[in-house]
Formats: structure tokens, C-alpha cells, sequence
């Protein structure tokens, strides 16, 4: 049994039919209790007062934010080098809940900038990285749109987000290479020194794979419907030639 | 049982909100496009057994 029999859509189909109940489950038990633990049930900080509950949106969909670019990598490499279909079309489906994931992360960033730092937005090296991941999302999506081969398609969108890595690296690590700027460095950290108190950072991990797992529902899903959606004009196209 | 948030209100439920309303978007036009799209092939499939 290969890794390699899930590209193939029949396969995939089945398998994602099958986990798809089990995922939502996942979903539903991580998210709601990851969420209504950081809004009602954690303290107040002393440096940052009530704003700490900022987190539990932000924290998430900032890193998945960046991570679900890093999938869109591996699946368009995936889809460059031994071209199966359903890694170009989960990496298609995968950019939408990135692009909301980023706004998400700019607009919880820009609440919580104004009464922390006097300002809504700042030229600082991580929120503008995250101003041009934004942007290569929609690029990225605008792209699929405009080609109608897709084979094509997922070729130059396969370029287009090779290149976007390197803003989404600089998106992670930007509060480090410069070591300027308003924002501070990561929240979260291995080492017990850095990372937040565990009454902030309990609630915080739970909310992240709530995220996590809300981020993977929507890609079998939405994999699944661009599959449906690849066959459905092929069968189109199959009658208009009859 | 409502928290309260004092001078960080408008952060704190403006933040919430706006990622409740984005998520709860992206949710619904997933389940909606998925269903179009789901209906169209089956009635595609359905056309075709039938023509022939």
C-alpha cells in the first residue's frame, strides 16, 4: 500500500468520504472548547489587561496561516514533479481558507495594535510580511481562475507559490531577522522560560488544533467538490463532442 | 456570564466577531458550493445514462 493511491480521485474520494464524519467530530471537540475556554474562562493579564483574549482567534489563524502555504507547497511540488491531479487540487482548494485564515490574523492584529501599540497598522517587518502573504493568496487564487487549462493552471500556480514561500518563511520568521518593529516574537515556544504562563497557553493550543482540525474539514471538502467539479466538465465536455 | 472586557471591549468583541464571521463565510460558501456542484454532476451523470 503506497502514500501514492490516495491521488488517485476514486481513492481519495472514498478514504475522504469515509474520514469525513470522524474529522468533523475532531473538529467540533477541539474547536468550541478551545474558543469558549479563551473568551470566558481565562484571567485577565497584568501586562496586556482583557486584550489577551485576542489570542485564542489571532495565535490560530496566523499560524495556520502561514502553514497552510507550506502545504500548498508540498502539494504544488507534488503536482510539478509526479502530477497527480488531486495534489494540484487540494493545493487549489487549500488557498481560499489560507487567504481568510491571513485576514483574519491582519484584522484580530489590527484590534488588538490599536490600544496596545496607538496604532491600527505599522509598516513593522512581520505585519507587512503578512500584507504580501495576503496578496500571493489572492494572487494566487486569481491565477487559478484566469487560466482554463488546468493542467496549465496548476502549473503556474505551482511557480507562483514556490515564490510565495519565501514570504511565508519571512511571515514566520520576520520578528527575528530584523529584530525591530512593534511586534514581539513567538508566542508560543519549547522553551518553559519564553512561552506564556499555562492558564493562557492551555486554552491557546487547544484553540490552535481547533483550528487545525477546521482547516482540514474544509480541505476534504473542498478537494472533494473541485474533484466533482474537474469531472463534471470533463463529462461537459464529452457531450458537447458527441 | 458575559466577561467584562472595560476599555478593551471594541478590541476584543470586534476581533471575535469578525473571525466568527469569517469562518462562519467561509463554512457556509464551502457547504453551498459543494452541494451546487455535487447536484450539477449527479444531474450531469443522470443526462448522459439516459441519452446514452
Amino acid at each position: 500500500m503506497s502514500i501514492w493511491e490516495y491521488a488517485n480521485p476514486v481513492k481519495f474520494m472514498q478514504t475522504s468520504g469515509w474520514l469525513l464524519p470522524w474529522v468533523v467530530g475532531a473538529t467540533v471537540l477541539t474547536l468550541v472548547p478551545g474558543l469558549v475556554w479563551g473568551f470566558f474562562f481565562t484571567p485577565v493579564a497584568a501586562e496586556f489587561g482583557a486584550t489577551v483574549k485576542v489570542i485564542y482567534v489571532h495565535v490560530p489563524a496566523a499560524t495556520l496561516a502561514i502553514n497552510i502555504w507550506v502545504m500548498m507547497l508540498v502539494a504544488s511540488l507534488i503536482w510539478l514533479i509526479r502530477r497527480h491531479h488531486v495534489s494540484a487540487l487540494a493545493a487549489k482548494a487549500a488557498a481560499p481558507i489560507g487567504m481568510v485564515m491571513t485576514l483574519i490574523a491582519l484584522i484580530t492584529g489590527a484590534f488588538w495594535g490599536q490600544p496596545m501599540w496607538g496604532t491600527w497598522w505599522e509598516w513593522d517587518p512581520r505585519l507587512t510580511s503578512f500584507l504580501i502573504l495576503f496578496l500571493f493568496y489572492l494572487g494566487y487564487m486569481a491565477l487559478w481562475e484566469a487560466i482554463e487549462n488546468p493542467d496549465t493552471a496548476a502549473d503556474l500556480t505551482g511557480v507562483l507559490c514556490l515564490v510565495g514561500s519565501v514570504f511565508a518563511v519571512l511571515s514566520r520568521y520576520a520578528a527575528i531577522f530584523w529584530n525591530q518593529g512593534l511586534h514581539q516574537g513567538s508566542t508560543l515556544s519549547l522553551d518553559k522560560e519564553q512561552h506564556i504562563a499555562d492558564v493562557y497557553w492551555q486554552p491557546l493550543v487547544l484553540s490552535i488544533g481547533g483550528f487545525g482540525m477546521l482547516f482540514v474539514t474544509l480541505l476534504l471538502l473542498r478537494t472533494r467538490t473541485e474533484i466533482r467539479s474537474r469531472r463534471l466538465k470533463a463529462l461537459e465536455q464529452r457531450e458537447r463532442m458527441a | 456570564m458575559m466577561p467584562e472586557f472595560g476599555k478593551y471591549t471594541v478590541t476584543i468583541l470586534g476581533s471575535w466577531g469578525a473571525t466568527l464571521a469569517l469562518l462562519a463565510g467561509l463554512i457556509l460558501v464551502t457547504l453551498m458550493r459543494g452541494a451546487k456542484v455535487k447536484r450539477a454532476l449527479k444531474a450531469q451523470e443522470e443526462r448522459m445514462k439516459t441519452d446514452g
